[in-house]
């Protein structure tokens, strides 16, 4: 049985990073087809020679740090709150938030920005993108921050309390700096999610505010083409990276 | 303290109203309105939208979604099982077997759903290889049905079973196995009758948390099953977008959340903290 698990576990760690691994191998195939005809740069260049793609990723970038922010401070303030005392119905719609199927997400916050453009002279733009993020983004924060919070040691406040400091003091002089990796951790989680959705940003995106994730969708659905592929492998390594970099941060210990 | 708390909540409150409820509560309303003739809502209040959920050309993509989300949970579990438990009697290197599991949820979900329209597609992989090994000849209609749609959505959501079941089985007693085994039990028996059972909490959880996604899932029947193959998810984008329907696609939306609501309380309703 030992052995069956092994073959089988290798088995299933092949099948979640086989199809990834061959797309980048790909991404390197000199035929626009899935034959392979020779190495070659020419997609990756491609890519980066793209006015499209150069101005989409600059949206991309452009929210997804406005949001990693935004949601992270927000974030962070209220989870340290909801470690002091619980807040059902917060902590309840946060997780709701979590649950709710992307697509509606999206469609309600269609729904609300143009209903509030009936009374402000506003319209769909990196701004709606941006807020769209942070509400889908925060409660990932709230969530690592907690659990951050679960190895802190409240005597470290107390201590700090007994000795004069106002609260304030407590959480910028005593807490902050030992939920740092905890925060770090959820910045970087909170920057993948922004960069990678497609579902919700593709509603409330405005005409003139074209995401990454946008231009491959569209990409993709044209038909064959190796700059995806080339894109595509770029993006799961660079996003692969900052997961890797959140999990050392994370786990580093408040020693 | 009392004025600090009140601060630090203040912006989450606000956020989680106003980019929420306010929303959410929006989409209600719509849902009991009508639809205009340029494709904006207008009066009067009506529950048309929700009873034709339920005529028959909609209800047979809400029967469709049910069923492929089904067997998607179920094939994440009959898949995610073994390998949790694999990691669960790990002897050391847990945490790394764990995160491999984890790290391409992580990725690009986009990404990840155009890895298998790469291989999957008539010049795709799977059809190259297969043609210049002279197994077939015409390529195999593998991308742009149900099955593509179930196969993505497994791929995507097997993470979020394995955690649950690896989080319960690595609590499982060993000494619970022990005994079975000096009790004469083969492997097999002792996996079915004592591992399989006191797992049951791990297997709800997991089957929810894949259950829910798939349910709502939008990107994968739109790329992997392509026109054919459409869901709820798409149902609701599409009444957003072409068809310009907001009351009907609204009250989608909400029978869905009603449903995932609905599992949510039951499955986890008893035992709320643990899943996240």
């Amino acid at each position: 049985m030992k052995r069956f698990l092994s073959v089988y576990a290798a088995g299933i760690y092949a099948f979640l990073y086989l199809p990834l691994f061959v797309l980048a191998v790909f991404s390197f195939n000199s035929s626009k087809f899935a034959v392979w005809r020779g190495f070659t740069w020419h997609w990756y260049l491609d890519c980066f020679h793209s006015q499209a793609l150069i101005e989409a990723t600059a949206h991309s970038l452009i929210i997804a740090i406005c949001a990693t922010v935004f949601s992270t401070v927000i974030g962070t303030l209220a989870g340290y709150s909801l470690w002091k005392r619980r807040l059902p119905w917060l902590t309840n719609s946060l997780y709701l938030t979590l649950l709710t199927p992307e697509i509606v997400t999206g469609i309600s916050l269609l729904a609300f920005f143009q209903w509030i453009f009936r009374f402000l002279h506003w319209h769909l733009g990196l701004h709606t993108v941006i807020l769209a993020h942070i509400s889908f983004s925060l409660a990932y924060v709230v969530i690592v921050i907690l659990a951050r919070l679960r190895t802190f040691d409240p005597a470290l406040e107390e201590a700090a309390l007994d000795l004069g400091a106002n609260e304030w003091q407590v959480f910028r002089y005593v807490t902050v700096p030992n939920l740092l990796p905890g925060i770090a951790a959820a910045a970087l989680l909170c920057f993948t999610v922004s960069f990678d959705d497609y579902v919700i940003t593709s509603l409330v995106a405005g005409v003139d505010s074209e995401t990454l994730p946008m231009v491959i969708y569209a990409m993709a659905r044209k038909g064959v083409n190796p700059m995806v592929n080339a894109l595509s492998a770029m993006i799961t390594f660079g996003l692969g990276a900052l997961i890797l970099l959140a999990g050392r941060f994370q786990k580093e210990e408040s020693a | 303290m009392r004025r600090l708390r009140i601060t630090f909540l203040t912006p989450a409150a606000l956020v989680t109203l106003a980019l929420f409820a306010i929303p959410m509560g929006i989409v209600v309303a719509y849902s009991l309105l009508s639809r205009g003739a340029y494709g904006g809502v207008v009066l009067p209040w009506t529950l048309d939208n929700y009873s034709r959920v339920f005529d028959p050309l909609y209800g047979q993509i809400v029967w469709r979604s049910l069923w492929i989300a089904a067997v998607s949970t179920l094939l994440c579990l009959v898949l995610g099982f073994p390998i949790a438990l694999y990691i669960a009697r790990a002897q050391r290197r847990r945490a790394l077997l764990l995160n491999l599991v984890m790290l391409p949820f992580w990725t690009s979900f986009l990404i990840r759903t155009y890895a298998w329209m790469f291989l999957l597609r008539d010049t795709g992989l799977v059809n190259s290889a297969l043609e210049s090994l002279h197994l077939i000849r015409n390529p195999l209609p593998l991308l742009f049905n149900d099955g593509a749609v179930i196969l993505g959505l497994v791929y995507g959501y097997l993470p979020f079973m394995v955690l649950p079941l690896y989080a319960t089985l690595e609590k499982l007693d060993p000494a619970l196995i022990d005994a079975a085994q000096d009790l004469g039990a083969t492997p097999w028996v002792t996996l079915w009758k004592i591992v399989v059972p006191l797992s049951r909490s791990g297997m709800l959880a997991g089957g929810l948390l894949v259950f829910i996604p798939c349910l709502g899932a939008y990107l994968t029947p739109d790329l992997l099953g392509g026109g054919k193959s459409v869901m709820v998810g798409n149902l609701v984008q599409n009444q957003f977008t072409t068809a310009r329907d907001w009351p009907f696609g609204s009250a989608v939306s909400l029978l869905l959340m009603a449903a995932v609501l609905l599992l949510v309380l039951r499955i986890l309703g008893r035992r709320e903290q643990t899943l996240l």
